[in-house]
């Protein structure tokens, strides 16, 4: 029988989706640090979007959709990393050249149905292996961060100083945008390929309006995130709603909240 | 014009560097070298390829030619003014401890490459983009001192840095190059500073280039050469030995 995407958009509360939901969430949160810094908040979204052809593909195939749509995502990224390393155009720019062409690749192949499903998510009933592989995934992000926090810092703020102080700068450029593919993955299942960009930039916007130093913004960052996933998947059962876009809310109310401060405070 | 001098145990030797974009070469067939100890200044007009040379020195730009740094360099590089979103949430205690952690240096380290440039605590608790165009520099110049450097390449540093400012951070590097022997090049359009603390000038222009003595280099003449309009600056010439 083939492997489709959740039928449903609500679920009974479980132990391994909300474990699942405070990994991904504290992933999302540091890498989407990094990410709003570095002014990648449109290839946030439009990365996500790569991982469509590789769900429909997944569902051609009759295999795991998450699985086509990490595939996707990894060649996606090396696509975006080897076009950045070989041509003079922008990061923005070769992005918005992949995305467009994944998604329309990806609904080509992708039935009306399935296509809707894959765009918005749904936890569903995740299955132990499901909920370890995605815990063993935000495990290895969160690691990552935390572990090239200064060396993101440095490149972030000049390459070249990274450069000299012996930093790869390009394989670091890699291994972030892995980790920023990885933490998608992580999240498409919750939130669509349409929605799980917000999963990493609103928290991290949030922080960034919030903190005066990194460690603040890194530690706001993951509170807001982790709150939204598991207040937003709380609140989707109770109100029978969709999990991801209670979630992109909840997300965006904490933002709005963080409008009322004024800048420079 | 003049060739480039040769030096005793150079610190860096640079044989036939070209490096280009597009198929056009900012910099062709350049060569020099820098003794060890000593102060490189480079000057030249805008576009002369003056950070382009800086960032090729650091192995940043493809290039073809060679640029061979003493065995064992350790390189602290200053670049030019850095474009920072003033919202960052990096703060210049942040900036300068990933520097510490990347090259295993520590807090003492930091707190004395803070005093070297005269920047205080409080000042690098603030985020780096709140900082005035002269604090942030000189955090940039302090990053550069943290882990023992033996070489320093500033891109114009003390660009928006108040005059006293300058002063203290010309005064600084002049003092670590004659009491820890640092190798320094720097990029400066202040020619009075070049006269007071350059070894040798390296003057880029474009299809042009000169090396040399201050006295020798900024004559009136090879000014005018170099900048295509005559030059002037001030020259104290109690300072010099």
């Amino acid at each position: 029988m083939a492997h489709r995407w959740p039928t449903t958009f609500t679920m009974t509360f479980d132990p391994n989706a909300t474990a699942l939901s405070i990994g991904a969430g504290a992933a999302a949160g540091l890498v989407g640090c990094f990410a709003v810094m570095r002014r990648m908040t449109l290839a946030a979204d439009a990365i996500s979007h790569i991982a469509l052809p590789g769900i429909g593909l997944a569902i051609l195939l009759r295999i795991h959709p998450i699985l086509g749509g990490v595939a996707a995502l990894l060649v996606g990224t090396l696509l975006v990393w080897g076009i950045e390393n070989r041509t003079r155009l922008a990061t923005e720019t070769i992005i918005g050249v992949v995305f467009s062409t994944a998604l329309a690749v990806g609904s080509l192949i992708t039935s009306g149905d399935q296509l809707i499903e894959a765009l918005f998510g749904g936890v569903g009933n995740l299955t132990t292996l499901e909920a370890m592989l995605g815990l063993l995934l935000s495990f290895g992000v969160v690691e990552f961060v935390v572990w090239q926090r200064h060396r993101l810092v440095l490149a972030l703020v000049s390459p070249e100083i990274a450069h000299t102080t012996g930093i790869n700068v390009r394989r670091l450029n890699l291994f972030f945008l892995l980790a920023f593919a990885m933490t998608i993955a992580l999240g498409l299942r919750y939130l669509g390929v349409l929605l799980v960009g917000s999963l990493v930039i609103i928290p991290a916007a949030t922080a960034k309006r919030l903190a005066r130093s990194l460690r603040g913004m890194l530690a706001i960052s993951v509170a807001v995130s982790i709150a939204s996933t598991t207040l937003g998947t709380w609140l989707s059962l109770g109100l029978h709603r969709a999990s991801g876009s209670t979630i992109v809310l909840v997300a965006a109310g904490f933002f709005l909240l963080s409008l009322l401060r004024r800048s420079g405070n | 014009m003049r060739s480039p001098v040769e030096a005793d145990r150079p610190a860096l030797e640079v044989v036939n560097l070209s490096v280009g974009f597009d198929r056009m070469n900012v910099l062709e067939g350049l060569s020099f070298k820098v003794a060890h100890g000593s102060a490189l200044a480079i000057i030249g007009p805008n576009g002369a390829g003056k950070s382009v040379l800086a960032k090729a020195l650091i192995g940043a730009l493809p290039y073809a030619g060679t640029i061979r740094w003493e065995t064992n360099t350790k390189l602290g590089y200053v670049p030019q003014k850095l474009d920072i979103e003033r919202d960052l949430p990096i703060t210049g205690s942040d900036f300068l401890r990933a520097k510490a952690a990347v090259v295993r240096a520590s807090q003492v380290d930091i707190a004395n490459a803070l005093g070297l440039v005269g920047l205080k605590v409080e000042s690098v608790g603030k985020p780096i983009g709140a900082l005035s165009g002269g604090q942030f520099q000189r955090l940039l110049v302090a990053a550069a001192l943290i882990g023992h450097p033996t070489a320093l390449l500033l891109d114009e540093p003390t660009a928006g840095v108040d005059e006293p400012g300058q002063d203290t951070l010309n005064e600084t590097t002049e003092r670590l190059r004659k009491e820890r022997g640092l190798t320094i090049l720097f990029i400066s359009h202040d020619l009075s500073v070049v006269y007071q603390h350059a070894t040798n000038v390296l003057c880029l222009s474009r299809g042009h280039t000169c090396f040399g003595a201050p006295k020798s280099i900024l004559t009136p003449e090879l000014l005018a050469e170099l900048y295509g309009s005559p030059v002037a600056y001030h020259v104290h010439h109690d300072l010099r030995p």
